[in-house]
């Protein structure tokens, strides 16, 4: 067994694999820097990818354009996240119970609508997913070209958001307003920023993010789309967060962390590693507890994280 | 020749059942520096507040330079040339003097942040006006009289006319009051107009052209200040009645046993660093050691310390000869030490809680308001009832929420219930911040009675008045360290020095150390 993991075979496609599992993850958290650095907590990730990758899939089933898939489930994250948007933005409701409630409505929306449009099969119906892209000469590279170099697009967008995502949150005025809103939504009004504007957008584009994560996991990483097919990732993505303490370079990392257990589990399934596969299974769970464990008591949350902003409020 | 620049007429403005602003008429002339004077709840902030787009007012019109204007947002004010400092600083910690400066003036249409430009901006400003600022500092490492200089400069960063100042003296040391006040002048010399909203009638002497004063939501009258103008016109004016704003203590410390003692005491802040650095002193039973200081020169550490809140890193408290280092704030609480602290909405109250169980919180699994594990609700009302009557709390009824009540009466209850069933030891932080003249006439008062009957005060203030007012010793500490111990009623020239750190020259009690 120690022969087959330590071969330059299987570390090649254990890191390509992590690369395949942290895009996702990666997508969704990106989006949710913004929104929590805005002062939401939006536990409802998880649903709008499942929401999402069913509407990728669907649409790029009958249409037969992957990208027309994908554009359509960023649409559909933001609507869905519009949700989120309205309950702790206007109604003042309580994020958590918000996030945790359009969970459970995103996965039980996501079947229903699969299965009125594709009804109960034996097999599922399949699509040609995002074809894989070797950039030239970068891909010949041993190691690092099959593992960086040779994905399908919306992976290497993922990682062109990286820059995109600091460069907006550190370099421009509505990064500087993000984070005014998230810290002292008060003194952000009075000092002519509009709150629930800025707050609502952070949490949009929390949704379109999340949307091109859910159809990243029905178009590129898989297919298909299953109930189950989006399995905590977008926990994941929340917890990567703040395992990051907000900043895009480090969510790449919680990221790969992520994926890289992912990954590992999976292939020591593969070569029957000997280890029951059901504790294989909860390795990403229990890497994220503790990476949570670990950083979260030092991570600086915005002062204002989960509060409603009330004008009146004597 | 004099203009008008704003002028408010009928304005009414209603929260709940109350009419925070009834028909109120104000007028700020042009260039000038114009107090609004009231005590708390009379509807001061809340004018300011309707004048810059916070709160919609039920009725009334603003006029702008003559022209009626309709304020609806801060944004809309900020663009017709109001900008406003509150009270409660309106600055995000973790981020830069310059961000947190830029977050509120963006050009139209501007993406990129452009620091280096801003920055030189923020300098050229501060320089124009004598402010000086760190622009690349934390605003968390700066003192408080240099956030509200920050404040000030954001809001002239709008490029405004008109400043509205929210008790800007609330949290600065003398001499930071008077710079402010310089400040003010040079912008009333570059031709802005200047609303001062405060309760201080000192500051009004000192520093306006004319008063407004607000009692009750109205207004009861406009004077121009000048030589003729006295504290007691103004104080009646402002209450409704005369009030002795000379508080003559009779009180002398008779007890000789020590009620509280601190040996070589070391404590450190959140940071971790040095808050208190092997400070001693004695409190004798009936006697008020008033602790002068600049804020933030450890005063929190050690009234936490003294209460059993934070960990003592070396040294000793006693208390009735007792050692208690390291004990839990139940030891403390259960040997009589009360505790009224600094941050009365956090710390000293439970915001939506009523009266009647805040008075109980640290009583309530005593046999007085319980038995068996159940709380006996009539004890609890009827104690509630006595403590409002006692303390003079003006509230509906013991079931009204703590947070719909005033400062002043919010603090009456946190003294209801430190000073109930007589505490061997008392320490108060800053018992009177943000209350009015007469409230904190009688939480001064009642901390002198408690004192006559036994009780041995710590009486923290950053108010030099009211430690010279009521202490029987004053002890001024500086950077963690107690600078001397001087006699009752020394002066403020005696007591000035050592708050900036000035060491006594003959300091006995602290020589050990």
């Amino acid at each position: 067994m120690w022969n087959e993991i330590f071969s330059l075979t299987f570390l090649t496609s254990l890191l390509a694999a992590t690369i395949r599992l942290a895009t996702p993850i990666l997508y969704a958290a990106l989006g949710q820097i913004f929104t929590q650095k805005a002062g939401i907590l939006n536990l409802g990730v998880e649903g709008t990818m499942i929401v999402s990758a069913m509407a990728a899939f669907t649409v790029s089933y009958f249409s037969g354009s992957l990208w027309l898939g994908f554009i359509s489930a960023i649409v559909v994250g933001v609507l869905w996240s519009s949700i989120m948007a309205w309950l702790s933005n206007t109604m003042n409701a309580v994020q958590v119970i918000a996030g945790i409630g359009l969970n459970i409505l995103g996965a039980g929306v996501a079947s229903y609508v699969y299965r009125i449009i594709f009804g109960v099969r034996t097999l599922p119906p399949q699509i040609d997913p995002f074809p894989v892209v070797e950039l030239p000469l970068l891909s010949k590279i041993p190691v690092i070209g099959p593992v960086l170099f040779c994905n399908n697009v919306p992976t290497y967008i993922a990682f062109l958001l990286i820059p995109v995502s600091w460069f907006l949150m550190e370099r421009t005025t509505f990064g500087l307003r993000v984070k005014m809103v998230g810290e002292h939504p008060r003194a952000s009004d009075a000092k002519g920023i509009h709150v629930t504007l800025i707050r609502n957008i952070a949490v949009l584009i929390g949704g379109a993010c999340a949307g091109a994560a859910g159809a990243y996991m029905s178009t590129a990483y898989m297919n298909l789309f299953t109930d189950n097919l989006v399995q905590g990732q977008g926990f994941m993505a929340v917890a990567v967060v703040i395992f990051s303490k907000f900043r895009p370079g480090w969510a790449l990392v919680g990221s790969l962390v992520f994926g890289f257990s992912n990954a590992l589990q999976m292939r020591l399934q593969a070569i029957g590693a000997g280890i029951p596969n059901q504790l294989l299974l909860m390795l990403p769970y229990i890497v994220t507890i503790f990476a949570l464990i670990s950083t979260s008591r030092k991570a600086e949350m915005p002062s204002a994280y989960t509060k409603p902003y009330v004008r009146m409020e004597r | 020749m004099e203009s008008i620049a704003v002028e408010m007429r009928d304005i009414t403005k209603i929260f709940g059942h109350k009419a925070a602003n009834d028909h109120v008429n104000f007028t700020l002339r042009r260039g000038t520096i114009h107090g609004l004077l009231g005590e708390n709840g009379a509807g001061k902030t809340t004018l300011m507040n309707i004048l810059y787009g916070l709160y919609k007012p039920e009725g009334g019109d603003i006029f702008l330079k003559g022209e009626r204007v309709d304020i609806q947002s801060p944004e809309k004010a900020i663009s017709l040339g109001i900008g406003m400092v509150h009270q409660h600083f309106m600055l995000a910690n973790p981020l830069t003097v310059t961000e947190n400066i830029m977050a509120g003036n963006f050009r139209k249409r501007q993406i990129l942040l452009r620091k280096d430009q801003f920055r030189r901006e923020v300098l050229e400003l501060a320089e124009r006006y004598k402010m000086k600022v760190d622009p690349d500092s934390y605003i968390w490492q700066n003192s408080v009289g240099e956030q509200q200089r920050i404040e000030i400069l954001s809001v002239l960063f709008q490029d405004i006319d008109i400043l509205i100042l929210d008790e800007p003296t609330a949290v600065l040391t003398p001499s930071e009051t008077d710079e402010l006040f310089i400040t003010l002048r040079e912008l009333v010399d570059d031709g802005k107009s200047i609303v001062m909203i405060t309760h201080k009638l000192d500051e009004i002497l000192q520093v306006a052209d004319e008063v407004t004063v607000l009692r009750d939501g109205k207004n009861v009258g406009c004077r121009k200040i000048d030589e003729t103008v006295t504290k007691r016109d103004l104080s009646s004016m402002m209450i409704g009645y005369d009030i002795d704003l000379d508080l003559q203590s009779t009180h002398e410390c008779t007890g000789d046993c020590i009620a509280l003692s601190v040996k070589d005491l070391t404590v450190k802040n959140d940071k971790g660093l040095i808050a208190l650095d092997h400070i001693s002193f004695d409190i004798k039973e009936g006697e008020i050691l008033g602790l002068a200081g600049v804020d933030g020169n450890g005063q929190k550490e050690l009234c936490e310390a003294l209460t059993g809140l934070r960990p003592v890193e070396a040294g000793q408290i006693y208390v009735k000869g007792d050692d208690f280092t390291g004990k839990n704030s139940k030891d403390f609480i259960n040997a009589g030490v009360s505790f009224v602290p600094e941050d009365r909405r956090d710390v000293g109250l439970a915001l939506d809680w009523n009266i009647a169980n805040n008075l109980i919180i640290k009583e309530y699994g005593t046999d007085a308001f319980s038995s068996r594990g159940l709380l006996l609700r009539n004890k609890i009302k009827s104690h509630a009832k006595e403590m409002i009557e006692r303390f003079d709390i003006r509230a509906i009824g013991e079931d009204a929420l703590v947070k719909d009540l005033s400062g002043g009466n919010q603090q009456k209850v946190i003294l209801a219930r430190e000073l109930n069933g007589l505490p061997s030891v008392l320490i108060a932080n800053q018992p009177t911040r943000g209350v009015d003249i007469n409230a904190t006439m009688n939480i001064r008062r009642e901390i002198i009675e408690s004192s006559n009957n036994g009780t041995a005060v710590l009486l923290v203030s950053a108010d030099l008045e009211e430690i010279i007012q009521v202490s029987d010793r004053i002890a001024v500490i500086y950077d963690g360290k107690i600078m001397g111990i001087l006699p009752g009623r020394s002066s403020v020239a005696e007591i000035g020095p050592l708050m900036l750190g000035e060491r006594m020259q003959r300091h006995d009690e602290t020589a050990s150390a």
